[in-house]
């Protein structure tokens, strides 16, 4: 809840100019689920939730990495 | 308790909001961007070691293979790709988070407290939700679907019946042994797959941006919720912050579409009031300029003989990649001592800031780029205002023509600069099928065809009209 609150009054602030890196570098940030995929793969007994598991970290890997190297590439590009 | 663990969860949530708050201004965002990344990789070694299993070589294949994707895709990814690149990878996440919740529910749900099997569940159905609402909306704005909103009859009800289904089947699982509630996930997990291509493929082309930061605030949810079923603090904060940042953008889309968000979600006030309006605004907008002399310079002479020039793009410039063009006539303009600048409309384009980063891309400084209600009292000084394919944002019936589905809008004051020259495409209603007003005004100029192709003759034709000034004041 606080961290809610708290990144309500941070994204406030962000002009309109840098929307798009915003919502591509959040979109990276929300990867984070990879944590808990990396948390109940390794913890998963049956074979069909380690496969599922599996899954779900090479999706999360692919939206965190992805996301963060766009929002890099794309950052790079404003200039004044 | 406080442990380790936690302090540990509050300073890297910290870290990711110092991250999101340096990406305010674009000189330390692209740190931002990278204190955000370093934080997420920290999280992960972090819970790695936590709960020891960082000698796990299938997580580390795993973690391997996504990042190789990831890498592959975001250097490949085009910017004018962007915005179905974004909806990709958003899904992805989505995705995840309901695969975490399903491996959860398969594995613990005996030992599962109320509290868990509720998050799970929910996690499940926001996380598939998201996934197929995402790939949806991408798949639409790669076009590789129609980009028109596809309603079907009784839409609403189909959709509704739906959700209500998947409140059915989480609350069956919640009452029901282990063996039935993984049965009754998956029935969860596929009507909410479903629920999310019902929601996502009403949704037509200028609303994207909106449904684009609608889903993007779902993932960031999914994520948050499923923290909770694992009982991990930083994912919880984290998805929390993610979850905000997405309803922020919606609500900044939506109250720059002067429309609500259960509207653009129905899709349905539009359509019925852009139908309606068709009819009665057939005045074609053919009988104009011809009055005073200003009205029969040519484009190209009004542009030159211009102090200052306002350039308003839009979603066409992106579709007509005429915006490298653009910045050519901007430097032309610049060379020439011009003050020239970007009007942006905060919905232009299919994404949040959309333009920006096409804009950004073929180099125009970004202190050129203006937000709506910085620059609109400017356009009363300003000689010419050039729009490059836009249409929606800049038509004046927005404030005038009541009961269609841009009144109230707000939108770029164009009409009210000494001329305007508009280079799209056609005179074809834009997105909303409100007949734009503003083509029918004396001052106003239309260079119909394709932005490029426009925009190149036209530059074209100020290099010709300097060379001909220049040897008149030879002779």
């Amino acid at each position: 809840m606080v961290a809610g609150i708290l990144g309500y009054k941070v994204i406030k602030e962000v002009p309109s100019l840098l929307h798009t890196p915003l919502m591509s570098g959040t979109n990276a940030i929300s990867g984070v689920t990879i944590l808990g995929s990396l948390v109940s793969t390794a913890f998963a007994v049956s074979l069909s939730s380690k496969l599922l598991g599996f899954i779900a970290i090479v999706l999360a890997a692919i939206n965190l990495i992805g996301g963060f190297l766009v929002t890099d590439r794309m950052l790079k590009m404003f200039k004044s | 308790m406080i442990g380790t663990y936690e302090v540990i969860s509050v300073v890297l949530s910290a870290l990711v909001l110092l991250g999101i708050k340096l990406m305010s201004s674009p000189k330390t965002a692209v740190l931002g961007n990278r204190i955000g990344a370093i934080a997420m990789f920290a999280a992960i070694i972090v819970v790695l070691i936590y709960n020891g299993i960082i000698d796990m070589p299938l997580l580390w294949i795993a973690i391997l293979l996504g990042g190789v994707i990831g890498y592959a895709i975001a250097k490949r990814v085009k910017m004018i790709e962007m915005p179905q690149m974004v909806a990709l990878l958003n899904g992805l996440g989505g995705g995840a988070s309901a695969l975490v919740a399903l491996v959860e529910i398969y594995e613990k749900y005996p030992y599962m407290t109320t509290f868990s099997r509720i998050t799970s569940q929910l996690a499940l159905a926001v996380g598939a939700i998201t996934l197929s609402g995402s790939l949806v909306a991408a798949a639409k704005l790669a076009r590789k679907i129609s980009q028109k909103p596809i309603i079907l009859k009784k839409h609403n009800q189909i959709s509704n019946s739906i959700l209500l289904a998947v409140a059915v089947f989480i609350i069956l699982a919640l009452f029901s042994n282990a063996a039935n509630s993984g049965t009754f996930s998956i029935v969860t997990a596929l009507l909410s797959l479903t629920y999310g291509v019902f929601f996502a493929i009403r949704v037509g082309g200028a609303d994207m941006p909106i449904t684009i930061s609608l889903l993007n605030s779902l993932s960031g949810l999914a994520g948050a919720i499923c923290g909770f079923t694992i009982g991990d603090p930083l994912l919880v904060a984290v998805g929390a912050i993610v979850g905000a940042s997405g309803l922020i953008l919606t609500q900044i889309m939506c109250s720059a579409m002067n429309r609500s968000l259960v509207d653009i979600l129905k899709g349905s006030q539009l359509n019925n009031s852009a139908q309606a309006k068709k009819s009665e605004g057939k005045i074609t907008a053919v009988k104009r300029n011809e009055e005073s002399p200003e009205h029969k310079k040519t484009p190209a002479q009004l542009l030159k003989e211009a102090k200052k020039v306002i350039i308003v793009p839009g979603y066409g410039m992106a579709i007509a990649q005429a915006q490298s063009y653009v910045k050519e006539l901007y430097d032309l303009l610049e060379s020439q001592g011009k003050e020239v600048k970007f009007a942006i409309h905060p919905v232009a384009g299919r994404m949040p800031g959309h333009m920006n980063v096409l804009l950004a891309e073929v180099d125009v400084p970004y202190e050129k780029l203006c937000e709506m209600d910085a620059i609109n009292p400017e356009f009363a000084e300003t000689d010419v205002v050039l729009v490059v394919g836009a249409c929606d944002v800049i038509n004046p019936a927005a404030n005038t023509a009541e009961g269609t589905p841009i009144y109230g809008m707000p939108v770029l004051e164009v009409d009210k600069a000494k001329s305007v020259i508009v280079c799209n495409l056609d005179t074809k209603p834009g997105y909303s099928g409100v007949d734009n007003s503003l083509y029918e005004l004396p001052h106003v100029h239309l260079l119909l065809g394709d932005a490029s192709e426009t925009l190149k003759k036209l530059i074209k034709s100020i290099e010709q009209e300097e060379v001909t000034l220049s040897s008149k004041n030879n002779i």
